[in-house]
């Protein structure tokens, strides 16, 4: 089927503003929007600037705003989207050139929340066992691949870019929920503050937006109750 | 190498709790007062429009309400009802100057107006309510 691509391209070394330009292009219905991109870049326009690395959903290199919404255009199939497709990059972060955006502000963001397990006793001479329950308890937001298409559907990181934003929580709470984990109370202690859990308005862009399916608004809940609780709801040792 | 004792740095867990704090109550207070402001001003609404009725909204129905038998019931509510709208309206422009404002200067100086405002009104509604004497023209019922 031929499909019309209407890309927003902007290159700052060149032009002042960002505009669109059209592409037609012949695909399968069920080939993928980074299978129409590619098209264009291979075959009628190799200047498109575009980034993937994975093309399987997992990596997170490809979210853009695919008709209005935030998406991974290696997990959107043509034939969802209809003869006209739009693609432009994230919203709310730095455009190096067309497709590809500035995620290194959006890294410092993960960096701050300890995205890592903490835990200073002796390791046992095997794992650090944990059951299945213990486990389940954070699962959902271990699906997270930092694609950004959360935190760039956010209206609340639009409006104000300090903002910690969704993805950054989601880290946290896989962390803050692990009963494996002692820095907890630091993390949430990160998540209290001004740009922290309490910029979340409940907007629900989030959870539509993510391409692994989390609640992330459940999981910003729920850092936000340990915070007024004081507690993660998991028995403390000691 | 992993530490030879258990917890060797001490740095972990070594902080207080983590509730607390002045978002935190601010966001708890929304909650809270969200929910109260939906009792009182649905009550105030019916009470005010069903009960008395639109067209017998007067000055002299207010002071017969508030020097009547239920005064101090209704100078209660009334109270509520102006600390409660009040405190969440302005909370609730707080936030808005702290997502858009993003000047440091500005930002200050809208939420330092913003304060003026909710004292001044705060003082005025309250300053009313606690002190207001039905006038010699009208008798209290």
């Amino acid at each position: 089927m031929e499909v019309r691509v209407r890309i927003q391209r902007y290159n700052p070394e060149v032009d002042e503003k960002p505009h669109w330009e059209e592409y037609t292009v012949e695909v399968e219905p069920t080939d993928r929007v980074i299978d129409a991109l590619h098209q264009i870049k291979w075959f009628q326009d190799g200047t498109l600037a575009v980034r993937r690395s994975c093309l399987h959903g997992i990596c997170g290199s490809d979210a853009m705003l695919i008709n209005g919404r935030n998406r991974l255009a290696c997990k959107t199939l043509v034939r969802d989207l209809g003869k006209v497709i739009t693609v432009a990059p994230l919203r709310g972060f730095r455009v190096i050139k067309d497709l590809v955006v500035d995620m290194e502000p959006f890294f410092r963001k993960y960096r701050s929340v300890m995205p890592y397990l903490v835990n200073d006793e002796r390791p046992p001479a095997r794992e650090r066992l944990q059951s299945p329950e213990e486990r389940a308890r954070f699962d959902d937001t271990t699906k997270c691949i930092l694609c950004a298409a959360c935190t760039t559907a956010c209206p609340s990181f639009w409006a104000d870019s300090r903002y910690v934003g969704p993805a950054a929580i989601v880290q946290a709470h896989r962390f803050i929920f692990d009963s494996r984990d002692q820095a907890w109370r630091e993390r949430l202690q990160i998540l209290n503050e001004n740009t922290g859990v309490w910029r979340c308005r409940n907007i629900f862009n989030c959870v539509e937006a993510c391409p692994r399916d989390i609640n992330v608004n459940k999981a910003i809940a729920e850092v936000r109750q340990a915070l007024i609780t004081g507690s993660r709801g998991i028995e403390e040792p000691e | 190498m992993y530490p030879t004792t258990p917890r060797e740095s001490g740095t972990f867990g070594a902080r207080p709790r983590p509730a607390g704090g002045f978002e935190l109550w601010s966001w708890y207070f929304m909650r809270i007062s969200g929910a109260v402001l939906l009792l009182l001003a649905v009550f105030h609404l019916l009470w005010m429009h069903l009960v008395i009725g639109l067209d017998n909204i007067t000055f002299e129905t207010i002071v017969r309400r508030w020097t009547g038998p239920l005064g101090a019931f209704w100078r209660v509510y009334d109270l509520a009802l102006l600390v409660f709208a009040l405190t969440h309206g302005m909370n609730g422009a707080r936030w808005v100057i702290n997502d858009y404002v993003h000047r440091r200067g500005w930002n200050l100086g809208l939420k330092s107006a913003l304060g003026v405002l909710y004292a001044l009104l705060m003082l005025m509604g309250a300053y009313v309510i606690f002190t207001f004497q039905a006038p010699p023209t009208i008798v209290a019922p």
